[in-house]
């Protein structure tokens, strides 16, 4: 019964997310545009550090930088829920979902299972769009399944984190809050040479960066040369149990405040 | 005229007082260009060693970027202040008293320049500290935080235009992703002779933020190089009048259907 009522509230949460995603531009517009800047920027106008010694990456450039950018997006599309929700607060809508919702945890759900859905349309027309810039892939079915599931994951986590910064704040001024850690994870990896080419500061940060192995992973996926995907899922789905519970106190603390 | 300087001063003050309000939005501004011009220049540094390439360290050629990039948040804020002040209705209680209207835009302009200025301080005083020195000398101080208000003044003057247009905060926000494009469609991240996509160096040489990132670029790792710089004022300037007609023409349109 409780399982059902979860589902049914994630479903309504959901139904309401995917709906207000695709009927407003200036919410799917802005989830589009920046992974495809960053695509078109980085793979357009630094492919020349390919020609640096020790590059070795045979898909190409294009290919090499779509495997960020799918794994940015993914992270970011999940960072968006966050400021869903706490648009919801200041609308007060979220506090009437939370009256109304017999099983509270669905919410959360409905908020990431709507991120998901968005993020699946926003990589696709990147994905073709990367396709028209000449990107190859290398990697057969089983890898972009691999590459596809790494990325779900990727962003569940991030509608995890967003949602628990959006449930403690309940402001959109908190906006800064969400993007800024997951910026810097993002970017203190290895996003423009392979990691063996990192010098200084940056290799030791992207040493114990958790983003690191699943930036490379993506890349060996898409390179059809899968090496530490085991080790990238693992990352990821710590990051998941922790940012679950994250959420959860979260969703607690707005009960709290009532 | 004196009156209108006058009004101008109170609503620049007005501006300033309220950006300084809103912390976050300044952090944000003042943070987040900083960050990215640490990330990429920490990831890019290989690039320093490719033939042809301007500098010794990819952090002295990078340093041009946050200069543009905060430019282009404090313009984005200011115009969305102005979007507020047109949605609660100043800007028609504002017509009813002896004060023009016309200083409400430019104390919003020149406080963005206000505070494009004082990031750039922030901006030059970081990069010394990381060990960037100024080929121009300190002459190229003054130079670089006029183009700096420049940049501001020119994003901020488009803003205003679509703010005065559309008369809501909203639709100035959805600038912000087509500043981004502006600035990752650039020669931002590598000079334009060793951008190896033709489609992409086409862009840059047409885009004007090109001129204005290479203008202080030349000030930071070539000295004084006057074609740069006329480019860069040349470019900023134009950007700045045609989007002030352009506001000009949205105010009267405005004013009359007040």
């Amino acid at each position: 019964m409780s399982g059902a009522g979860v589902v049914s509230v994630a479903r309504g949460v959901a139904w309401r997310g995917i709906h207000n995603a695709f009927t407003n531009p200036a919410l799917l517009v802005p989830a589009l545009m920046f992974p495809m800047i960053f695509f078109v920027g980085f793979a357009g106008g630094v492919a020349r550090i390919r020609q640096v010694p020790g590059f070795d990456y045979p898909p190409g450039y294009e290919a090499f930088q779509f495997a960020f950018v799918l794994l940015q997006s993914a992270a970011m599309g999940g960072v968006f829920t966050g400021f869903g929700i706490a648009r919801d607060f200041e609308h007060g809508f979220a506090r009437r979902l939370m009256l109304a919702a017999p099983r509270r945890s669905g919410i959360v759900l409905g908020y990431a299972a709507a991120t998901m859905v968005r993020w699946l349309f926003v990589i696709s027309v990147v994905f073709v769009v990367g396709l028209v810039l000449g990107m190859q892939v290398f990697g057969g079915p089983v890898d972009l399944l691999g590459l596809l599931v790494l990325a779900l994951f990727v962003n569940f986590a991030g509608a995890l984190w967003a949602t628990g910064v959006a449930m403690r704040v309940r402001s959109t001024q908190a906006g800064p809050f969400m993007q800024l850690p997951i910026f810097l994870l993002l970017f203190l990896a290895p996003v423009f040479v392979p990691f063996q080419l990192l010098e200084g500061w940056l290799r030791s940060v992207a040493t114990l960066n958790p983003f690191t192995p699943l930036l490379e992973a993506a890349r060996s996926l898409l390179a059809g040369a899968p090496t530490g995907v085991g080790v990238a899922f693992l990352a990821v789905a710590g990051l998941v149990v922790a940012l679950s519970l994250w959420a959860l106190t979260g969703l607690r603390s707005a009960e709290r405040a009532g | 005229m004196t009156a209108a300087l006058v009004q101008a001063t109170y609503l620049t003050r007005r501006a300033l007082d309220r950006a300084i309000r809103q912390p976050g939005h300044i952090f944000f501004a003042l943070v987040f260009p900083m960050v990215f011009l640490f990330v990429v220049s920490g990831g890019l540094d290989r690039a320093a060693h490719l033939p042809g390439f301007p500098a010794d360290s990819f952090l002295a050629f990078a340093l041009a970027i946050p200069f543009v990039h905060g430019g282009l948040f404090v313009a984005i804020n200011a115009a969305v202040e102005l979007g507020r002040d047109i949605e609660t209705g100043f800007l028609n209680r504002l017509a009813l008293t002896p004060a023009r209207s016309v200083p409400l835009v430019l104390g919003h302009l020149l406080a963005a320049a206000a505070l494009g200025v004082g990031q750039a301080l922030v901006y030059l005083g970081v990069g010394t500290l990381a060990g960037v020195r100024l080929e121009s000398g300190l002459l190229g101080v003054p130079v670089i935080l006029a183009l700096a208000a420049l940049a501001s003044l020119a994003f901020g003057s488009l803003g205003t235009a679509i703010a005065l247009r559309t008369g809501n905060s909203e639709s100035v926000q959805g600038l912000f992703p087509v500043f981004f494009v502006a600035l990752f469609l650039s020669s931002m991240v590598m000079p334009r002779h060793l951008i190896e996509a033709d489609w992409f160096r086409a862009i840059a040489t047409l885009n004007p933020v090109s001129y204005l990132i290479e203008g202080l670029r030349s000030l930071v790792i070539a000295g004084w190089d006057g074609q740069a710089l006329a480019l860069a004022f040349g470019c900023g300037t134009a950007l700045v009048a045609a989007a002030l007609a352009a506001s000009a023409a949205a105010f009267g349109e405005r004013m009359t259907r007040t």
